[in-house]
This record gives C-alpha cells, sequence and structure tokens, in this order.
C-alpha cells in the first residue's frame, strides 16, 4: 500500500485503509523519538517551507522538528513579520516561496480551503496544517494514534467532544477520521457553538449533540476536549463563570465516562476554565503524549509526501491534478522537485 | 523483463544446517557470550537471527537477545530505487550500549543495507563491536565491507539475483538463483 494523494489537505477523502496505513507508518518514528540520537538523513538536502498565516506555536514547531529529525531543511513564513502585511495575495506568497525551490509547503491558514486553493497551483505537495474551520489533519492523526497506543484500538469507540466544535478544524478532522472506524461522537458545548446540523456533517457517522455534560460523558471512551477561545465566550452572552459550572471537565464529572476513559486536549490549555488541572495532569490524561506522537505523525507526513513526489512527475497523484487552472493563468508554472 | 530459475543453491536441510553453523561459529569467536546479541535486518534477517539465536540456546543453553532493524529510513537511495518504501517498525529491546552485536542479513551483495544498518546502530548508542553474519555472499561490493561469518559465497553476475526464501515469510525455504532476462 502506498499514500495516493500527492498533498495531504484533509482526512474526510481518506478511506480507512489509507488512515491506517498513515497511522502504521507513524509508528517506527515513535521509535526513534526514544532514540538518544533523533536525527535521521532520510531527507537530507530537502526543504520544507513552513508558512503560518495564522499564529502558532505548538503546530509549527512540531512541523519543523519533524523536518529536522528526518534531516531536511526548513524555510519559515510568519505571518506578522511577512509581506502578507504589505497586501501580498496568499496566491503571490506561495508563488515567491516556491520560487525558492522547497520540496513541500507546510501552510496555516485563517480561511477554509486555503491550503486546497494553494495546492491547485503548485506542483509541490502542500500539508495542510490548519485551514479556518476546515480541517486540521496532521492533529486528527496525531489524536488517533495517541488513542490507538493507549485504547489498543481506534474502533467503535464512544468518543465525546466537547468545547466550540462549530468554530473546530480539529474537532472535524477527528470525526473524519475515526467516523471511518465505527466510531460514535457526542458533541457537548453551548448550544450556539454546537448547532445541531452538526450531526450531518459526515454523512453514516452517528453523531448526536447534547447540552448536558454529565449526559455527554456517559459511558465515554475518548473524551475529546477543545480550547475554549476566551475572546469568543463573549460571543454566546456566556461568562466564563457560567462556562466552567456548565462545561468544565472536573474529575466529578469525569466519573461518567468509561472506566478506561482517555481525555485528549490539541492544546493550548486554559487550565481552569475547561479543564481543571487535577484531570490535566491525571491518568487519564494524554495531553503530552499527543505533543510527542505529533512530531511522529508529522514526519511521517513529510517522509511519505517528499519520498513519494521526488519520482519527478510519474507521482499518480500528479497526473489527477488539475491542469494550470484559470486563476494560474500568466503565473510562471514552477517545475517540480528541481533538485532532482 | 522475464525472471528464470537457473539453479537451487540451498535446501531447507542445508539453511537449517549452516545456520546451526554460524550460531556455533559466533558463539565460538566471541570470546564469551555476555554481552552478545544480534540484530536482524527487515525483512529476512529478522527470521535468520531469531534461527540463530535458538540454535545458540541449544549450545549450553546460551541466551541472546535478538533486536529487529528497518534500514528504510537510513538507505542512500530515497526514492531512486522506490518511492514511499513502506516503513516496517524497529524494534531493538536492549540498550546497545557496549554490546556485542552481530548484524544478521539473507544476502551481502554491494554493502549499502549494511552501511545504513551501522548508521541505525549508531543512533541507538554505542555498542563495543559490530560483526556481521550473512547467509550468502554474492560479491559485486560497492562499500569497504565484509561478513564475519557467511553462510555460502555464490559466484554471481550482475544481472542475476539471489533469492532467499524463508519459510516465516515465503511459506516455502529454500535459496534459488535467478536470472532476469530483457
Amino acid at each position: 500500500m502506498t499514500y495516493r494523494f500527492r498533498d495531504l489537505l484533509a482526512l474526510e477523502p481518506l478511506t480507512a485503509d489509507e488512515l491506517r496505513f498513515l497511522l502504521d507508518q507513524s509508528k517506527p518514528f515513535q521509535e526513534i523519538q526514544k532514540h538518544p540520537l533523533k536525527k535521521l538523513a532520510t531527507l537530507r538536502g530537502k526543504t520544507v517551507a513552513l508558512a503560518f498565516f495564522e499564529n502558532s506555536t505548538r503546530t509549527r514547531i512540531s512541523f519543523g522538528t519533524a523536518a529536522a529529525r528526518l534531516g531536511a531543511d526548513t524555510m519559515n513564513l510568519q505571518a506578522e513579520a511577512s509581506s502578507i502585511k504589505k497586501g501580498e495575495t496568499l496566491l503571490d506568497t506561495a508563488f515567491n516561496l516556491n520560487a525558492m525551490k522547497p520540496d513541500c509547503l507546510v501552510m496555516r491558514h485563517s480561511a477554509s480551503g486555503a491550503a486546497d486553493y494553494v495546492a491547485r497551483h503548485l506542483d509541490i505537495p502542500v500539508v495542510n496544517a490548519g485551514d479556518g474551520t476546515h480541517e486540521h489533519p496532521s492533529q486528527g492523526l496525531l489524536d488517533a494514534l495517541t488513542i490507538r497506543d493507549r485504547l489498543g484500538t481506534v474502533e467503535n469507540l464512544n468518543v465525546t467532544i466537547l468545547g466550540d466544535i462549530r468554530h473546530s478544524r480539529v474537532a472535524r478532522s477527528n470525526i473524519h477520521l475515526l467516523g471511518k472506524f465505527g466510531c460514535r461522537f457526542t458533541l457537548c458545548g453551548p448550544s450556539i457553538w454546537v448547532p445541531r446540523e452538526l450531526e450531518r456533517i459526515a454523512p453514516g457517522v452517528p453523531i448526536r449533540c447534547v447540552y448536558k455534560m454529565e449526559e455527554a460523558l456517559e459511558n465515554a471512551h475518548v473524551v475529546i476536549m477543545l480550547r475554549v477561545q476566551t475572546e469568543r465566550l463573549n460571543d454566546p452572552p456566556l461568562s466564563a463563570n457560567d462556562y466552567i459550572l456548565l462545561y468544565q471537565l472536573n474529575a466529578e464529572r469525569l466519573r461518567h465516562a468509561h472506566r478506561d476513559a482517555i481525555v485528549l486536549h490539541p492544546g493550548p490549555i486554559n487550565r481552569g476554565i475547561e479543564i481543571t488541572p487535577d484531570v490535566a495532569d491525571g491518568p487519564r490524561s494524554c495531553v503530552l503524549e499527543q505533543v510527542t506522537n505529533g512530531v511522529a505523525v508529522r514526519m511521517a507526513i513529510l517522509y511519505l509526501l517528499i519520498s513519494g513526489a521526488s519520482e519527478s512527475g510519474t507521482h499518480p497523484a500528479l497526473e489527477a491534478k488539475a491542469a494550470p487552472s484559470e486563476a494560474a493563468k500568466g503565473k510562471p508554472k514552477e517545475s517540480a522537485n528541481a533538485g532532482d | 523483463m522475464r525472471i528464470v530459475e537457473k539453479a537451487q543453491l540451498m535446501s531447507a536441510a542445508e539453511i537449517d544446517r549452516t545456520l546451526q553453523r554460524l550460531a556455533h561459529e559466533i558463539v565460538e569467536k566471541s570470546g564469551g557470550t555476555k554481552h552478545l546479541a544480534l540484530i536482524g535486518i527487515v525483512r529476512r534477517g529478522v527470521p535468520l537471527a531469531q534461527r540463530i539465536a535458538q540454535a545458540m540456546r541449544g549450545i549450553d543453553g546460551v541466551d541472546v537477545p535478538v533486536g529487529i532493524l528497518d534500514i528504510t529510513l537510513y538507505r542512500d537511495d530515497l526514492s531512486k530505487v522506490a518511492p514511499q518504501a513502506v516503513l516496517r517498525s524497529s524494534n531493538v529491546p536492549f540498550g546497545v550500549d557496549n554490546m556485542d552485536l552481530v548484524l544478521v542479513d539473507d544476502v551481502l551483495y554491494t554493502g549499502r543495507t549494511i552501511r545504513a544498518a551501522m548508521n541505525g546502530i549508531f543512533d541507538l548508542g554505542r555498542p563495543k563491536r559490530v560483526r556481521l553474519c550473512v547467509l550468502i555472499d554474492r560479491g559485486h561490493r560497492e562499500m569497504p565491507i565484509e561478513a564475519q561469518y557467511t553462510g555460502r559465497n555464490v559466484q554471481t553476475s550482475d544481472t542475476e539475483i539471489i533469492e532467499v526464501r524463508l519459510r516465516e515469510i515465503d511459506k516455502e525455504e529454500r535459496v534459488m538463483l535467478v536470472d532476469r532476462l530483457e
């Protein structure tokens, strides 16, 4: 089995077998995290462009570490200090980065579909590191890897996701991945963050919205917390104190979950808001394992995409890719993998 | 391209006898087995290493740990031969610092696999000594690498392939010399 796409833009189009393959390929990289010497030379001479048009600390450092441990170099673009501030379009920025001949582009953007849009105009692999409220595929994969390590399986689990699900790309990637393995979802949070139409975002996947936390946690094997964006707390008129009262995950509430339940959080954690410190630091919490696994998953992604693309132009996904489209007209087309 | 079988080089019984002999040679030449460990190179080096370890148990009950090493990430031909080579898990369940390691593989050819394996090993620590044991040495080296323990030396042309079939992986057990005809 190989990964059949040139890019990693979303988990939704992937089959269960393909997702399992990505998880399996992350395993050797998990082992490397335990080595005294963690640096490989596998991607020596390759360059990974990291373009974070939206702020990120963890994901950017995680991809940077993954690239470094594979022996690749990185070029970094951060929104605050870049020409985006000077009015350059997304596509122009992407063409300029591509003109420096990276072998892969990892990008985050506040607009849903941004990575897909850029990928259609570039001939190097593009990894979506989070686009608006759409998907965050590497987070979905590292969550699944963490669950599989802890519970031994990702199949047929009861998964409860808590918080601002409407705006969460993490929740969507989780649902699209775990849903293909027969998991059932309960979404819970203030009703404005958990609208009922979420029950239909993944056809065939059992999803229900519940507004009482104890009920949502009932018999859950996996509890996925989302960060409460405190700046959004004013959006539904809900004070932090009310949120704590109604939706904070504490040890008392966690008792409603399955006795082997685990707790995930993509970070950063707001201690004392959505989760109490005793749960965040307790034996069920997988928060730091998620971070460690994040590097392994991202190493697997970079390895698969860059080693696959190096077959200069013969990779099947390249042919499936649309020919230069309307929006690209007049733009010089960069040749792929000029280093080969 | 056609693959033609030219000769059988070893039968199942011969493979078995050869591994017994290699086990004896390694124990005899190691000067003590306290720090001895075998590392099987994925894929066919792994069952070979396990069988040699099994044979060593029959020699004064010597119990030698066996590690598994996948060298894919250490190869020097990323994307040239096999794009997206599927990774398999390595598992070296002991610290390699100060160990007396014997790498085990089925066929020694250019030596590049062994070069890669040594890179992999040294990422795990600093062994005291590393030796190499192979079932077949077919020549054509491109690296300054030799095996200390060899099951059989076979003269080959570079269009020929040595096919090692082991029951754990291939459901049959023999070594063949095959030729690629354009």
